[in-house]
């Protein structure tokens, strides 16, 4: 299938932090550190695709535009996508049709976000029609209350343990220390995630991803135009899959209310991020075992240990094993978020997806620096977000 | 169903009212859910507009009342008090939340566990029954309790 790849020519962050500046100033210097790194000016560019935010104001909304205006108005093409936490693949995956339809060959795809301190809370004003809006009237139900019912079925299914949890924040603790785009770069012990305090029952606050300020820029051309301007041998991106669940999605999915009901249809084969994966791997031609590393949607320690499976690293209710073996850390058989993931990042929403696929491709060019994965030859990026909106991306070599 | 038209009638004025609108009935505690009537599949919160299973060309869907017990699917709790539009007072409490799962719809619902039941107190594949309790003052909520070997 490389008849379907694409070239990386260039990608570039904003460190995350809480800085308490306007999302555009990080998109801004994302977008110029990833035109600088694919060598081109941003008149070369003649399509941005933006991944747009909902929490500040109506540029926000029109992210494309925004970045647009921002670095200059050009007269390239442009879109803006909302998509939740797969707001920024779904703009790759916007701009890399694009390029294969053969309608432009470079594009630019943007995301920054600054974000609120705490629970992400929904939209304001009285919105009774909104789900997201409804599940904090009626339940209480913020984002970390979801992760705590996935890591206590975990408990109860696979015999998982809070050791566990712990475990992997400091794995993803260590990996982030070499990273300069990381907000958290500190070692973490399991006494320090021990001693932090329960946000929702079993999961203690240093389970659970921080609220973060950042930006995150790719530049993508047909391989056809990397060639013709010196990028010889880029990364590829091989994959981009946004699949909806397949009905009935019997996991009960962040935000909702209850799981669809599987009484008339029996549940599919694969639930909602395992299909997203598959979908990638047969997109891309090749499986979990020609992985070199995975950046997973670490929005708690222990849904780090679902994606484990959800992306075919190993079979349901190994993950923990694979864990403890260090499979999963850097010098082990498959590194998992060298970048640090979440954990060291906090999420910056629209950014994310972005930032995910900025840290495949400094790996697979060799220059991850200290947080290198040897030999790197293939990785995959995953994501979910709200309502039925996840991605999984594939570059390789 | 027929004496509470509207899904959430209480019989004082000035008493505590449903916090939204035929999501539940208060008496006796039911959720309420639809069942579309071409494929059997139900929905909660009530779905009207169409049957989603996408092989169902089903439109008409009726109301219909969930299974009062179910199994703990999971469970968790919330130490710290949410933000807006949830309603807390000054002092807030800590409360439980529990995924149940009903066998006879094949369907896991989340709600709140009745005040004073706490995460030592739950776990999961234990039976639960459906509650209706206050969840601020003047608004009525559905809740999950557990069934305890004595309370059963």
């Amino acid at each position: 299938m490389s008849g379907k790849d694409i070239a990386v020519l260039g990608v570039g962050m904003h460190p995350w932090g809480k800085w308490g500046r306007d999302f555009v100033e990080y998109g801004l210097a994302a977008a110029r550190d990833a035109l600088k790194d694919a060598g081109l000016a941003w008149t070369d560019v003649e399509y941005v695709a933006g991944a747009d935010t909902i929490r500040n104001g109506y540029p926000g909304f029109i992210a494309g535009a925004t970045f647009a205006q921002a670095l200059g108005w050009s007269g390239a093409r442009v879109s803006s996508c909302y998509a939740a936490c797969a707001s920024g693949a779904q703009a790759m995956s916007t701009a890399r049709a694009q390029i294969l339809a053969g309608l432009v060959d470079v594009a630019l795809v943007v995301g920054a976000d600054a974000a609120p301190k705490g629970f992400f809370a929904p939209v304001g004003g009285d919105r009774p029609d909104d789900p997201d809006w409804l599940r904090f009237r009626l339940l209480g139900a913020t984002n970390p209350v979801y992760f705590a019912l996935y890591a206590r079925r975990r408990m109860a299914l696979y015999g998982a343990t809070r050791d566990d949890f712990a475990a992997v924040k400091v794995k993803n603790a260590r990996h982030g220390l070499r990273n300069p785009n990381a907000r958290y770069r500190k070692e973490v012990t399991a006494a320090d995630v021990a001693a932090s305090p329960v946000v929702a029952d079993p999961l203690r606050l240093l389970d659970i991803c921080a609220t973060s300020d950042g930006g995150a820029a790719v530049v993508l051309s047909s391989l056809e135009y990397a060639r013709r301007h010196g990028h010889g041998a880029p990364v590829r991106i091989a994959a981009v899959s946004t699949v909806t669940p397949t009905f009935p999605s019997t996991v009960l999915d962040l935000a909702n209310f209850a799981t669809d009901s599987s009484v008339a249809v029996d549940p599919p084969e694969r639930p909602f991020r395992a299909a997203n994966a598959a979908a990638a791997y047969e997109e891309a031609g090749l499986g979990p075992e020609d992985l070199s590393l995975a950046e997973v949607y670490d929005l708690s320690t222990a849904l780090e240990l679902d994606w484990y499976e959800d992306i075919g690293l190993c079979k349901p209710g190994e993950a923990e094993g694979l864990l403890r073996d260090g499979a999963t850390t850097l010098g082990g058989r498959i590194p998992v978020n060298p970048s640090g993931g979440l954990a060291c990042f906090g999420e910056a929403i629209p950014a994310q997806a972005i930032a995910q696929v900025c840290e495949l491709t400094w790996q697979l060019r060799g220059q991850a620096g200290k947080r290198q994965v040897e030999g790197a030859r293939a990785g995959i990026a995953v994501n979910q977000g709200l309502f039925g909106h996840g991605s999984a991306i594939i570059a390789r070599t | 169903m027929a004496q509470h038209p509207s899904g959430n009638a209480v019989d004082r004025a000035d008493g505590p009212v449903s916090v939204v609108d035929g999501w539940f009935t208060v008496d006796p505690p039911r959720l309420t859910g639809t069942r579309c009537t071409a494929c059997g599949t139900v929905y909660f919160p009530p779905q009207t507009l169409t049957c989603r299973n996408p092989a169902c060309d089903g439109d008409e869907l009726v109301t219909t009342p969930l299974s009062d017990r179910g199994r703990i699917w999971s469970y968790a709790d919330a130490r710290y008090r949410p933000p807006p539009p949830y309603v807390s007072g000054d002092d807030f409490e800590p409360y439980a939340i529990a995924a149940v799962e009903l066998a006879a719809e094949r369907i896991v619902v989340l709600g709140q566990v009745v005040k004073g039941v706490g995460v030592d107190e739950l776990a999961v594949g234990m039976e639960a029954e459906l509650v209706v309790e206050e969840l601020d003052p003047g608004h009525l909520v559905w809740k999950w309790r557990p069934i305890t070997e004595e309370g059963a």
